[in-house]
Formats: C-alpha cells, sequence, structure tokens
C-alpha cells in the first residue's frame, strides 16, 4: 500500500509562482518612467517651439529693404525760387520726396507724364527718405546740383514684399502691394539695384509710425539707464543689507521681521511695485512720468530681494574658520568682514546680481504702470527723460496693427533674449570659474 | 545757485578734509605713542564729518523749506470761493508753482518788465518752451515772482549753512586727531548704521506698498461702496463717463477674481503634472548626463521674459488653437484666440520650472533611509516614489503649489496679451476672462486724470492681488519651512 501510494503520490513538481503581480508591476513602472520622459519632453518641445517661431518670424527684421537710388540733388527742386542763401528755412521744408520719386522714375525708366505708372510708385519708398535727404543736403549744401548714389529704405509693404511675406496669389485689390509695384521689386532686384541691406535702424531709431523707420534705440538706452540705476543702488543696498542679516545682527524681533519681509517681497508680483512706483515716486514725490530714474528705482526694490537672498547664501557659505582666523589676528569684526569674507563672497553675489538684472531687464508689468508706455523719439539725454524700455517696446509692437510691425517685435524679442543669454551665460561662467568649495 | 552746487563744494570739502587727515595722522606714526586707528580711519573720520551733517542739513531744510513756501504761496492765494476759476486749492497751488518754475526760463531783462496779465506772458514762455495750463490767472504772476525770490533766498541761506556746517566738521574732525583718538570705532559705528540701514529698505518698501495701496484704496471707496466692489458681478468703470458724477459705473470684483483663479486653475493643471514628473524623473530615473543637459534646458523657460511667452500666445498659440478648433468642427471656431484656455496652457509652461526646481529641492530633503527601506522590501522604483517619497514630501509640494499659484494669480503679462480685457462671467475655459492684473493695467495706462474712481480702483484691485499672494506665500512658506525641520 505504503508502496502503491508511493506510486501514485506526484512526484514533487517546483510549486506554480504564486502571482504577486511582477508583470503588472513592471508595467506600471514602465509607465511610470514614459510619464517622466513625456513631461519633459513637453517642456523641451514647447521651448523649441516657442523659440523656433520667434526667430522664423524675426530674423527677417535684422535685414531691411533699401534701393541704390542715383538721386540728383535738383536746386530746381529743392529751391524753385533760389532764396537758400537768405532763408535757411528753405532747405528743410523742401520737397525731398519729389527727388527720390524721380529717381526711382528715371531708374525704372518710368517717363513722368505715364499717369497710371507714376502712381504706382507712391507708397514705394518709406517716408523716411525726406529726413534722409534733408539731413544730407543740410550737411552739405554743396551737393545741390550734383547727383549722388543712395541707398534709400523702401516702405514697410515693398519690404514685406520682398521678403516673400505678402501672399501674391490674393487679389490685387486685398493686398498692400500692387501687380506694378511687385514688377519694379522684380527688375529692381534683377538689376542689384534692390536688395536687403543690414538694418543698422532696428537698433539705433526711436519711436515710429512707420515700421520701416521704428527702431529700439531709445528703449536700449532706457534699459540701460534702468540697468545701470538698479547695479548703483540694488548692489550696495543688497550687499550692505545682507551683511547686516548675516554677520552683524542678532537674533531679535526686529530682524526676523525684516527676514520674514525679504522673503515676502521675494514673491510679490511684479505689477504691485508699479503701484507703488505710481503711488509714491510719481504721486508723491512728484517725479515725472514714463522716466528712466523711476523705472530704475521700482525695478531696483524688486530686485533687492533676489540679490539680499543671494549675497547671504554666499556670505553664509564662507567658512567660519575665515572670520576665525582675522578675528584671531587682532582685526576688528568689520575689518573681518570687508577685508576677508566680502572679498570671498564675491563670485557669489556677483552671480546673484547679474540673475536679478536679467529678471529686471525682462520686467513689463510694472513699467507700464508708470508710463513707460510712451511714444519716444528723441534719445532720453538724462535718465529724468522720457524714455521706453526693451520689453515695454516690444509690448507697444505688439499692440500695433500692421503686420510689419510683428517681425520688428519679434526682432526685438531676439535682441532681448540675446542680451539675456549673455548675461546668464556671464553668471555661469563666473560661478563655474570662481565658486570654491570650502 | 542751484543746490547742486553746494552739494559738490561739501563734496569737495569732505574730499580735502580726507588728505589733510590722511596727512595729520600720518605724522604720528613711528612717534612715541602707539596710535590707536590706522591713519586711512582718521582720514575716513574728517570726510564723513564734513559730508554727513552738512547733507543731513541740506536735506532737511530743503524740505522745510518747501513746505514753508507752500504755506506762504496759500496765504498769499486769495480766499477760495465757489466762483473761483480754479476749481480747487491744490490744483491753484500747482498752477502757481508750475508758473514759478516758468519764470525761471526768462532772462533778468524781461523779468524787470514782466507783463501782469498771463495773456501776454504766454507767449515769451512759449518762446523758451515753457508750455503752460491755460486756465492759470492774473493775480498768479505777481505771487510767482514773489516765490521765486523767497525761495532764492531760501536756498542761499541753507546752502551757505551747509558749508559753514561742513567747514566745521572738518575743522573739529582734523583738530581731533590724536595717536589715541578712536577714529576706527567712529567709523565703524557709522558702518553698521548705515548697514543698519540699508537692511530696513524691504520693510520700509512692504510698509511703503501697504500705504500707498491702502490710501488710495480709501480714496476710491469714498466713491464706491466696499459691497459694490467685492461682491459686484458686473465690472462696467464706464470710461467715457469718467468725470461725470452720476454714473460712476459698476466695479464689481467678482468676474474679475474668477477669471484669475480660473486661469491660475489652467495653469496648475498643466505646470503641476508636468513639473512633478520631470522633478521626480530627473531626482530618480535620469543619468547624470541626461541631468546635465535637461535640467539647464527646462530651467531656460524660468529665464524668459513673460512678454515673450504672452506674444508666443498672442501670435502663435491662440490662432493656432482657433483655426485647429474651427478645422475640427469645420467651420466655427469654439476656441476664440484670446481665452482662457491658451492664457492658461502658456502661463503653465511658464510655471513648469518653478514647480519642478521648488519640488526637486523637496525630493531630494527625503532621507536616503526610507528610499532603501521602501526598495529593500521590494517595491519597484515607482511604487516607491508613489508610495513613500511622495507621500513623505507631500506637505512640501502642497507649499510648492501654492507658491506657485501665488505666481499665476499674479502673473501679469501673459494674461494681458492672451485673456482678453472682456469681464465675462463664464465656465467655458474656451472663452475669453479677464484678471485682475489685465484691469490693474487697462485702469492705468490710460489718459485719465488719477482721482476718478476709474484708476483708483487699479488700488482696490492691487491691494486684493498683495493681500490674496501674501497669504497664500506666508502658508505656503510655513509650510515648507516646517517641513524641511521634520527631517533635520
Amino acid at each position: 500500500m505504503t508502496a502503491a501510494t508511493l506510486g501514485t503520490l506526484p512526484v514533487a513538481k517546483a510549486p506554480p509562482r504564486r502571482d504577486i503581480g511582477l508583470k503588472r508591476r513592471y508595467a506600471a513602472e514602465t509607465r511610470f518612467r514614459w510619464y517622466g520622459r513625456v513631461a519633459i519632453s513637453v517642456g523641451i518641445i514647447f521651448l523649441a517651439v516657442m523659440l523656433v517661431s520667434i526667430v522664423s518670424k524675426g530674423y527677417t527684421s535684422f535685414f531691411q529693404t533699401s534701393v541704390l537710388l542715383p538721386i540728383t540733388f535738383d536746386a530746381k527742386v529743392i529751391d524753385p525760387q533760389d532764396k537758400r542763401a537768405t532763408d535757411p528755412n528753405v532747405l528743410i521744408t523742401a520737397n525731398y520726396p519729389n527727388l527720390a520719386r524721380d529717381a526711382l522714375a528715371a531708374k525704372l525708366g518710368i517717363s513722368p507724364d505715364d499717369k497710371p505708372q507714376m502712381a504706382a510708385l507712391k507708397g514705394f519708398l518709406s517716408e523716411g527718405v525726406r529726413t534722409q535727404l534733408r539731413d544730407m543736403v543740410v550737411a552739405d549744401p554743396s551737393i545741390i546740383g550734383t547727383t549722388r548714389d543712395v541707398w534709400v529704405l523702401t516702405s514697410a509693404n515693398v519690404d514685406s514684399a520682398y521678403k516673400g511675406q505678402i501672399d501674391l496669389t490674393v487679389a490685387e485689390t486685398n493686398r498692400k502691394v500692387s501687380d506694378r509695384q511687385v514688377a519694379f521689386i522684380t527688375k529692381l532686384r534683377d538689376e542689384g539695384a534692390l536688395t536687403g541691406k543690414f538694418n543698422t535702424g532696428l537698433f539705433v531709431n526711436g519711436a515710429s509710425s512707420r515700421p520701416e523707420m521704428a527702431g529700439m534705440g531709445v528703449a536700449i538706452i532706457g534699459s540701460f539707464y534702468m540697468m545701470l540705476i538698479v547695479l548703483l543702488l540694488a548692489l550696495p543696498i543688497g550687499v550692505a543689507a545682507s551683511i547686516y542679516l548675516e554677520e552683524f545682527a542678532k537674533k531679535t524681533r526686529l530682524t526676523d521681521i525684516i527676514e520674514v519681509n525679504i522673503n515676502n517681497l521675494a514673491a510679490v508680483p511684479s505689477i504691485v511695485f508699479g503701484l507703488l512706483g505710481l503711488a509714491v515716486f510719481i504721486n508723491f514725490l512728484g517725479m515725472p512720468r514714463s522716466a528712466a530714474l523711476v523705472g530704475g528705482l521700482v525695478l531696483t526694490l524688486m530686485t533687492l530681494p533676489t540679490i539680499i537672498i543671494a549675497t547671504r547664501a554666499a556670505l553664509a557659505a564662507v567658512p567660519p574658520s575665515i572670520r576665525s582666523a582675522a578675528l584671531g589676528l587682532g582685526a576688528s569684526k568689520t575689518q573681518a568682514v570687508f577685508q576677508h569674507v566680502l572679498p570671498l563672497a564675491t563670485p557669489g553675489i556677483l552671480t546673484g546680481t547679474i540673475i536679478g538684472l536679467a529678471r529686471a531687464l525682462g520686467e513689463t508689468a510694472p513699467l507700464l504702470l508708470i508710463g513707460m508706455v510712451a511714444f519716444v523719439a528723441d534719445y532720453p539725454a538724462t535718465p529724468l527723460d522720457p524714455a521706453t524700455a526693451l520689453p515695454v517696446q516690444i509690448y507697444m509692437w505688439a499692440n500695433e496693427a500692421e503686420r510689419a510691425f510683428v517681425e520688428r517685435m519679434s526682432g526685438a524679442i531676439i535682441i532681448l533674449l540675446v542680451f539675456l543669454m549673455v548675461m546668464n551665460i556671464t553668471a555661469i561662467v563666473l560661478r563655474r570659474r570662481f565658486e570654491r568649495r570650502w | 545757485m542751484p543746490m547742486t552746487y553746494f552739494i559738490a563744494i561739501i563734496l569737495v570739502i569732505g574730499v580735502v578734509a580726507y588728505f589733510i587727515g590722511r596727512q595729520r595722522a600720518a605724522m604720528h606714526t613711528g612717534g612715541a605713542v602707539k596710535q590707536h586707528s590706522r591713519p586711512h580711519y582718521h582720514a575716513w573720520w574728517a570726510f564723513l564729518l564734513a559730508t554727513m551733517p552738512a547733507l543731513l542739513l541740506l536735506i532737511v531744510w530743503s524740505v522745510g523749506s518747501s513746505v514753508y513756501l507752500e504755506r506762504h504761496v496759500e496765504a498769499q492765494l486769495p480766499p477760495h470761493t465757489a466762483e473761483s476759476a480754479v476749481p480747487n486749492r491744490s490744483l491753484e497751488l500747482g498752477l502757481v508753482r508750475s508758473l514759478a518754475n516758468g519764470l525761471r526760463r526768462l532772462d533778468a531783462a524781461t523779468l524787470d518788465k514782466l507783463p501782469a496779465t498771463f495773456a501776454e506772458l504766454q507767449p515769451l514762455l512759449v518762446a523758451k518752451g515753457v508750455a503752460l495750463a491755460p486756465d492759470t490767472q492774473d493775480y498768479m504772476i505777481p505771487i510767482a515772482v514773489e516765490t521765486n525770490r523767497a525761495s532764492d533766498s531760501l536756498r542761499l541761506t541753507g546752502g551757505i549753512l551747509g558749508l559753514i556746517l561742513s567747514l566745521a566738521g572738518a575743522a573739529l574732525a582734523i583738530r581731533g586727531i590724536q595717536p589715541r583718538t578712536r577714529a576706527r570705532n567712529n567709523v565703524e559705528r557709522i558702518v553698521l548704521w548705515a548697514l543698519l540701514g540699508s537692511s530696513t529698505i524691504a520693510i520700509l518698501t512692504t510698509v511703503g506698498i501697504v500705504l500707498s495701496m491702502l490710501f488710495e484704496t480709501f480714496h476710491f471707496f469714498a466713491a464706491v461702496p466696499l459691497t459694490n466692489f467685492f461682491f459686484g458681478i458686473v465690472w462696467d468703470p464706464r470710461f467715457a463717463a469718467a468725470g461725470a458724477g452720476a454714473s460712476a459705473g459698476q466695479f464689481g470684483l467678482i468676474p474679475l477674481l474668477a477669471g484669475t483663479l480660473y486661469i491660475a486653475l489652467v495653469a496648475l493643471l498643466v505646470a503641476v503634472p508636468i513639473g512633478l514628473l520631470s522633478a521626480v524623473y530627473m531626482a530618480e530615473y535620469a543619468s547624470r548626463r541626461v541631468r546635465s543637459i535637461v535640467k539647464p534646458t527646462l530651467e531656460l523657460l524660468a529665464g524668459i521674459p513673460t512678454i515673450v511667452y504672452g506674444i508666443f500666445a498672442l501670435v502663435t498659440l491662440g490662432p493656432f488653437l482657433r483655426d485647429l478648433s474651427a478645422a475640427l468642427t469645420g467651420g466655427t471656431p469654439f476656441i476664440q484666440a484670446q481665452s482662457i484656455f491658451t492664457a492658461g496652457l502658456v502661463m503653465g509652461i511658464m510655471l513648469i520650472p518653478v514647480v519642478s526646481s521648488l519640488s526637486d529641492d523637496i525630493i531630494t530633503a527625503v532621507p536616503r533611509a526610507m528610499r532603501d527601506g521602501s526598495l529593500g522590501l521590494g517595491a519597484t522604483r515607482s511604487e516607491t516614489i508613489k508610495r513613500v517619497i511622495l507621500p513623505a514630501a507631500l506637505p512640501g509640494i502642497v507649499g510648492a503649489i501654492l507658491l506657485t499659484a501665488s505666481r499665476a494669480i499674479g502673473e501679469t503679462m501673459i494674461v494681458v496679451l492672451a485673456a482678453g480685457v472682456a469681464a465675462n462671467l463664464t465656465l467655458n475655459p474656451f472663452e475669453a476672462m479677464t484678471t485682475i492684473t489685465v484691469k490693474i493695467v487697462n485702469q492705468l495706462t490710460g489718459d485719465l486724470e488719477f482721482n476718478s474712481p476709474q484708476t483708483l480702483v487699479a488700488f482696490a484691485l492691487g491691494i486684493t492681488l498683495f493681500v490674496v499672494t501674501l497669504i497664500m506665500n506666508i502658508v505656503a512658506l510655513y509650510i515648507v519651512r516646517k517641513y524641511r525641520e521634520q527631517y533635520e
């Protein structure tokens, strides 16, 4: 029986593995990894799409279509009554656009009697030709009567057409460039007289209602003034405040309040600083609206917490042994801090400052409230004159209706991003180069 | 002589005192008595004593004299009646002030035979590039002339007093230079005060924010009842009717608040999962190399100014989504070019690095032992993350989300460009809604006079925004800090 039993006993088979859902769990693991990858890709793809869309819209703005015209400074047009010797205003009010129009007509071989063709020339050249030729003549009246080759800007519509941004399949009445003008463009381009030249006007011109003449010179100067003010005020005040809090302050109620305050200020919405600037600097202290000074002060207050937090971290990273050594050799507390701790913390402080400045450079909202949204055509001579700022200029162009302004705006964004990139890379290099681990 | 000359002279006196002090102190070195302070401390002390009290006096003097002049002018003005040509006193004072400033541009010969009426005076001023308000009155001209004279003499007196004080300070410091003078301690005490002063600027800023906004908000609530603002559901400020007292418009906060919160919610729905998952992946899975590339790339998103996001939403994403929805339904787009969805999406992307860097700190703060314990019991990595690390980090993550939400609520440029300006109350995320920040910008970028409720409402909105974000920040910082201490 036992034998029989033994015989029928099942051979000790390996028990089937208890299903603990490993497969499912590993699948979940893989899925989870993919969630992470997808999340990261979404961020990176969005960044890429945004940058590509801006650059592809904006790179053309660095070239502005110009046409090379042999302009005859005809005394009969500039000064029909020959009074320029006695009346200097003649040279200022002369009809310069006609000179350019005639030169263009001659270049294209259009006779002045061909009315429809001449009409098509209207709006081909930029309005800026008036000031351009006027400045030439006023600077050197002896060119009257001679013929000079001059590069003249075309209008924004011609510029867009040359760059291929205008859909020529649309019916002629629905687009801003007529078929005749397109023919002119082709003819001039084939002759080599019409071409995209590097757009220095984008960098030096002030505000203009005509896109081809609008530039961000005023905005660049305004932003420069503001950054200068932020640097001159926020850096010393921020460093002084951090030194006090980190090295001298005893833990009292006051220092506690200051600390909480700084942390909170760093998170206050930037627009609130704009309201502060409007109420205190402009209405209460009577500072001028639209001035770079007020903008600089507002941005200083906004940047201070960033600089203070960075500086405190840099000071705290300097080991106490440095302080003890200085004190041990007979330095006073102030001497130890200023002559030993501060120099060692400098790279960290500078990095924090540059990052704070970069944030201030890109900040728009508070500047809108203190009247930096202004049409300023002249360079601000001092920080008290009306100015705009780079991001505000971008905002103003975004609100313009003409499509040529979109191109300018994208170009301005590229320039702003380049500035920011340079600043951030400087900060990274500084950190890599000088950071010391103790 | 303008004040700046006096300031420049005082600074020159200070520099001279510095060098004399240095010289004097250097004479003592190597003497029989050991010097307490190095020479440059004596020099700095001389500089400080020569400049600081004098500059302080000049500041006090100029503030005091401008207050005095204001009173002086007011006393001379004819009594204010209902028939006065200028509606109120402060406007009248302003007119006199700008007239006085304008007169300074004229040369002495013109000033001697000044015309008695404003109509004759105006062309003279215009020729000098001074544009004045047309309601300047004739009786203001002699007052303005008198004011200019008084202010000139006041300034001269103040300046001379400042110079005397400066010289006295310099003399005092230089005479006091002895080997045992504790110049270093003096200088260091002033340095310490300067440091303390700098650190109180943070408090002053907060006080300035609160006071300035409260002040203007009180003005606003004098014109519009409190309940109409906080519980009103219609936002219709009536710009056209500004100034006409009868119809002041309606200033209901509710539609703006709803729009703000809705857009912030959409933004958080985008930013929190993406930011959290990428932080987890970066902390737990990514190899060193991947992390060193991906992390700075994602942080680029944080470095891009918000206006660039706004423009992207306005110019590219908004029209794209509208066309996409039009293609989906075959004709009518159901997503508007400016919509809650567009603004929230773009804002969410902007906030990804905020969420991920905050949660990265929190996740890496979870102690190694908890992770190892879970892995040692046979949990997979994702199970460890989901069941051990995230629950342990939860309070910190909640704090991070709160901080992110407060950023989303206070964000301005994206919503200004992408969310629309019409104050709607809607639940459809594809329609336009507006936010508190948009309205602050809208109300203050117009050409309205400052005292109308239409502009003052911006301050009421601003203080609402400030209080909401402040509470969120304080709670968040409290949670984050408390949580951080838990494992230390």
